[in-house]
């Protein structure tokens, strides 16, 4: 066999080495794609999951103007000035549900569940379900990409998710703007990761929401919730449209100066309205070092009307035990 | 020849992570799991810093006397509440009532995360400049005296119920034997027959932000209908140039 045999053998063994090596990237891209599917045996995620709601943010109402930890920015500031909440009432808003991001904020029960593809088992989706103006939220488990940036938008958004070490991680776009829960604005391009981690008979859902238009920092949100026996609705209910006070087409809103409620959260917790209209800096613990000439603490706990509704300074017997 | 070799070590990456023995998932594979720093499915040291975004109003400022939303308090709590007195506190030099185990994650604070041994984590906050011990492998020694800071026994614990084996791990941390303390800043209690169970997670995020969340369960037979969840969230930070040791206040 002469050197240029030789080479040829060589060449093709190298051919060969390379074919199969891209052969197993390929494989081993396509196992790792598909190795997140199916929920990790052991984690289970169905069923009835019931807020605790020892976390507060804006639970139960509160306040109109209280944006205390959030990373708004100067374009969510000038939002939250002219913002009425009677926007809520309007008769083109009324049926328009709160977005996916109400989740890691909201009071409301947690019903979950997955689809399955028929012939093979497999999860197509997990479900968390609506409730009243809350929206279902599916998230897509088989690896379909997320739309263009131009596809429409939806209150629901677009979410996919993959488990990661045995923790539900979600990704949301094509959210329509609406509301941080029933506070702060947030635009169309925000997304929003969560994780649903469970720890016994407790599910920690950890939410981090970006905003490049009104956040000038993630702002992460949690709740805590634990596994109930009973049962809870699966889905938002129908809405009607009725007349709450606000006529079609109009769009309550304050001028600049003009929103009653601007001081409400200074006048009862006595916490100086810098840090009631958020931004950035004052979710860090350096801030406490502004805040502790400014802050006067009241003499003791007071509510407003809602609150006091909602439970407002709390006590024994106001919050539900949960039913296992 | 490069591009060859390039090629192989992918494919040979590729194939070491489908296997169990590789990553997290399959950190389990043997019968008995390695525990303290050695069967670390992450590690957590390092410069923490707390973002305060809910609950704010109860954690960077201290709320009116009597406000307890959203804690389940008992009426033996409630009366116990409604007398605090800090300035009594202070006389006591009870000044770190409030920076206890089962409330000092949850203050707007700094964490500095180590690994004293293979088998002790040591937490150090500098919000009222405390420190917890975090021990693995064998129950935590019980002190002659109760401490702010309890005793605190560390597994890293299974997420799949029915196979341990194959699962992923968190960090499950039982604190007890503390001194009673408060949840608030308030006087609303916690007490000495409390037992605090914390989960922390680890977390990457897309852009590289590393995160820890520390779910924190307090029960208490006497001062609490219920138990008490919140949830704390921490960033990593690069160094600790921010840390700022403070020392406990009984008002602020």
């Amino acid at each position: 066999m002469g050197s240029h045999a030789v080479f040829g053998e060589m060449v093709n063994l190298m051919r060969t080495i390379c074919a199969a090596a891209i052969a197993i990237l390929i494989g081993g891209y396509v196992g790792l794609a598909q190795v997140n599917n199916e929920a990790p045996e052991g984690v289970e995620l169905t069923g009835n999951w019931v807020s605790r709601n020892n976390t507060e943010f804006n639970t139960n109402l509160h306040r109109a103007y209280d944006f205390l930890g959030m990373p708004l920015n100067d374009a969510a500031k000038a939002w939250a000035l002219s913002h009425s909440e009677e926007q809520a009432s309007e008769p083109e808003r009324q049926c328009a549900f709160y977005t996916s991001t109400y989740f890691p904020f909201g009071f409301a029960p947690l019903p979950m569940w997955k689809e399955t593809e028929l012939r093979t088992g497999s999860t197509v989706a997990w479900v968390v379900g609506g409730w009243l103006d809350v929206v279902t939220m599916v998230i897509w488990m088989d690896g379909r990409p997320h739309p263009s940036a131009y596809a429409p938008h939806s209150a629901a958004g677009f979410t996919t998710g993959v488990w990661e070490n045995d923790v539900l991680t979600t990704y949301t776009t094509h959210m329509i703007a609406n509301l941080l829960h029933r506070r702060g604005p947030h635009s169309d391009l925000a997304t929003m990761t969560l994780r649903f981690s469970r720890h016994a008979d407790i599910l920690s859902l950890t939410g981090r929401i970006d905003d490049p238009v009104y956040l000038s920092e993630p702002l992460y949100a949690s709740r805590e919730w634990q596994f109930s026996s009973v049962p809870v609705n699966r889905s938002a209910v129908p809405c009607n449209v009725a007349y709450e006070g606000v006529r079609e087409g109009t769009v309550p809103h304050y001028r600049p100066g003009q929103n009653p409620f601007v001081e409400e959260t200074t006048k009862l917790w006595g916490i100086p309205l810098e840090a009631v209209q958020g931004g950035a800096e004052t979710i860090y613990p350096e801030y406490r070092k502004k805040l502790r000439d400014k802050y006067v603490r009241p003499e003791k706990c007071v509510s407003n009307d809602v609150e006091l509704a909602a439970g407002g300074c709390g006590g024994p017997g106001r919050l539900q035990p949960v039913i296992n | 020849m490069k591009l060859l070799t390039g090629i192989v070590g992918a494919a040979a990456v590729v194939l070491m992570l489908q296997h169990p023995a590789y990553g997290q998932r399959g950190r389990g594979a043997a019968a008995t799991f390695p525990t303290g720093r050695p069967g670390a499915p992450f590690d957590p040291s390092g410069y923490w810093v707390s973002l305060i975004t809910n609950n704010w109003r109860f954690r960077m400022v201290p709320p009116a006397k009597g406000d307890y939303a959203g804690i389940p308090i008992s009426m033996a709590g409630k009366k116990t509440a409604d007398a605090w007195d800090p300035a009594q506190d202070e006389a006591a030099g009870n000044q770190c009532k409030h920076y206890g185990a089962a409330s000092i994650m949850y203050q707007p604070t700094r964490l500095h995360i180590t690994w004293q041994d293979d088998n002790t984590l040591r937490v150090d906050t500098d919000a009222g400049t405390q420190t917890r011990v975090f021990q693995f492998g064998k129950p935590a020694a019980v002190p002659v005296r109760r401490t702010w800071q309890g005793s605190s026994a560390a597994v890293w614990e299974a997420r799949r119920a029915n196979n341990p084996e194959a699962s992923a791990r968190y960090l499950k941390v039982t604190t007890t034997n503390m001194l009673a303390g408060y949840l608030r800043k308030n006087g609303v209690p916690y007490g000495e027959s409390a037992v605090l169970t914390e989960y922390f997670d680890l977390f990457q995020e897309r852009d590289g932000t590393t995160m820890m969340f520390v779910t924190a369960v307090v029960q208490d037979p006497v001062y609490l209908e219920q138990r008490y969840i919140v949830i704390s969230h921490f960033r990593k930070e690069p160094d600790g140039s921010k840390w700022d040791p403070t020392p406990c206040s009984a008002r602020w």
